[in-house]
């Protein structure tokens, strides 16, 4: 088997265990929140969800139905030797996986209007690059985006002169409109820059990072805290029925930005958020960062 | 009567009266047994705005906003490999007349619906339930069967899977056939509090001075 074969099917197989079983830090948390929950509806959605999770791994199938359209970050070393063939890599990858897993057929192409039957289509899955200077490493978050946890994604331009009193009200507003049929408990990403743009990409790249983990900014961190506080507070509860708490967290992700703008956007996350990270040496040793225990 | 308690669960089994359901009230944890068919967005168009006929009876019994992953065996049959529901909302233009002309009873999807299918509940005895979404494999070991595969043309997610199911659930009753409405009630008690939060984060995030 050459490299590029050998890194396909370890993507394809990662990809694949990655909608069986949730990243360590979600479990962490869903066990945290259950043990505080009290309400009868909220534990017998919360006993639903963890014997869902237990029956997923013992017959080993894709946790939710929706297994998304799969979302690439990669940091790209640019001495990784596989550089060149990465991206058409991860699109086999994602077609042998989603014939082993199996995964659904989630990828419509826009005005024709069919559906691929594969998985993938024009643009999906999708690629994020970041080049990496003088590395011989690639590091790649993977993601299932489903079509529920998407639907509250939205991105504007602030006036400066709404604030970050603007930023709160953009942020809560859409957490009673569309966040509470998105699954709660929600990972809420925010992205603060410039434009639109800016501020999307980072709202899904601050959906990577672990729950609990903080901005170094020592103000974003404290509306990150606020934000989670805010929102819980609201009562969402497990699948938006009522509950003491609504999130897994918030993470803020931050830029500079024009004077004359304030760039927000907010995606989410729902309670099983499939993220997966890998890391690849030059060799294609691999080390899983999102999932303790797996051997590929 | 179709409604049974068995080891403290409530079993609605099709086909369902509306005098089954007139006891039934949001809020409640019911489990369902008997035909329930996945039926989402291209179904819904197709029989409500293209006026074409359901190939699959669900009169009396239930439906499910759902898009499954299948997996084919020989002979025509499928197993479900996993299903869950897709929010409900997407449907709620279509559900009025879908419930109309179908009959069906009881809708089971995520999140909630509006006065579409409020007024079809409350007219002509039918239900919205939640099956707590993400939930997939639960769902999928509490079908017993694939029943038949109709409109395979709209492709996997899209398929009507008519499924023999026993005790699915925990169905959280989310619209009753009184027209009673779970989230639009929850969410007037979230937007008075998220506007409590706003005022109080907003004292503590003036960083532009």
């Amino acid at each position: 088997m050459n490299q590029v074969e050998k890194m396909t099917d370890l993507m394809a197989k990662f990809v694949t265990w990655t909608a069986i079983k949730l990243p360590d830090d979600v479990i962490a948390k869903l066990n945290e929140l259950r043990e505080k929950e009290d309400s009868p509806m909220a534990k017998v959605i919360y006993d639903t969800m963890f014997r869902n999770q237990e029956l997923a791994v013992k017959l080993n199938r894709p946790s939710c139905q929706d297994t998304g359209v799969l979302q690439f970050w990669v940091k790209c070393g640019t001495k990784f030797p596989l550089i060149d063939d990465l991206e058409a890599l991860l699109k086999e990858a994602v077609i042998k996986s989603t014939f082993e897993a199996p995964l659904r057929h989630n990828s419509v192409e826009t005005f024709d209007e069919f559906n691929t039957g594969k998985n993938v289509g024009k643009g999906t899955p999708t690629v994020w690059w970041d080049i990496v200077p003088h590395s011989d490493k690639c590091e790649i978050y993977t993601y299932m985006a489903g079509g529920g946890c998407t639907l509250p994604g939205q991105a504007m331009v602030l006036m400066p002169g709404e604030g970050y009193e603007g930023v709160t009200k953009f942020v809560l507003d859409r957490m009673t409109s569309y966040g509470l049929n998105a699954c709660p408990p929600l990972l809420v990403g925010v992205g603060v820059a410039t434009s639109v743009e800016t501020a999307a990409l980072l709202s899904k790249k601050a959906l990577m990072r672990p729950i609990g983990s903080h901005n170094p900014n020592e103000r974003a961190a404290k509306m990150e805290k606020l934000l989670e506080d805010g929102i819980n507070a609201i009562g969402l509860g497990p699948q938006g029925m009522g509950g003491k708490y609504s999130v897994l967290g918030v993470n803020i992700e931050n830029t500079a930005r024009h004077p004359s703008a304030i760039g927000v956007a907010v995606n989410v996350g729902c309670w099983s958020h499939r993220r997966g990270h890998i890391i690849f040496d030059k060799d294609l040793n691999y080390e899983i960062k999102s999932h303790s225990g797996v051997n590929l | 009567m179709s409604v049974e308690i068995k080891d403290g669960k409530k079993i609605l089994t099709t086909p369902i009266s509306a005098e089954d359901l007139k006891d039934i009230k949001i809020g409640d944890i019911v489990y369902l047994s008997g035909s329930l068919t996945t039926c989402r967005d291209v179904a819904h168009r197709r029989v409500v705005e293209e006026g074409r006929e359901i190939p699959v009876d669900v009169r009396n019994n239930a439906i499910l906003h759902a898009g499954p992953i299948i997996r084919p065996l020989e002979n025509d049959k499928f197993e479900m490999v996993s299903v869950g529901p897709t929010t409900s909302m997407r449907m709620e233009k279509f559900e009025y007349e879908f419930v109309k002309i179908t009959g069906v009873r009881v809708i089971v999807g995520k999140g909630g619906m509006k006065e579409n299918t409020e007024r079809a509940c409350k007219e002509f005895g039918a239900i919205h339930c939640v099956f707590p979404a993400g939930n997939a494999v639960v769902a999928a070991v509490e079908v017993e069967e694939i029943m038949k595969a109709e409109w395979r043309d709209l492709g996997m997610p899209e398929t009507l899977w008519n499924c023999k199911v026993k005790e699915f659930g925990p169905l959280i009753v989310s619209i009753d056939a009184q027209g009673r409405n779970y989230f639009e009630e929850k969410k007037v008690e979230y937007n008075k509090k998220k506007d409590e939060q706003i005022a109080e984060i907003s004292k503590q995030v003036g960083f532009i001075k």
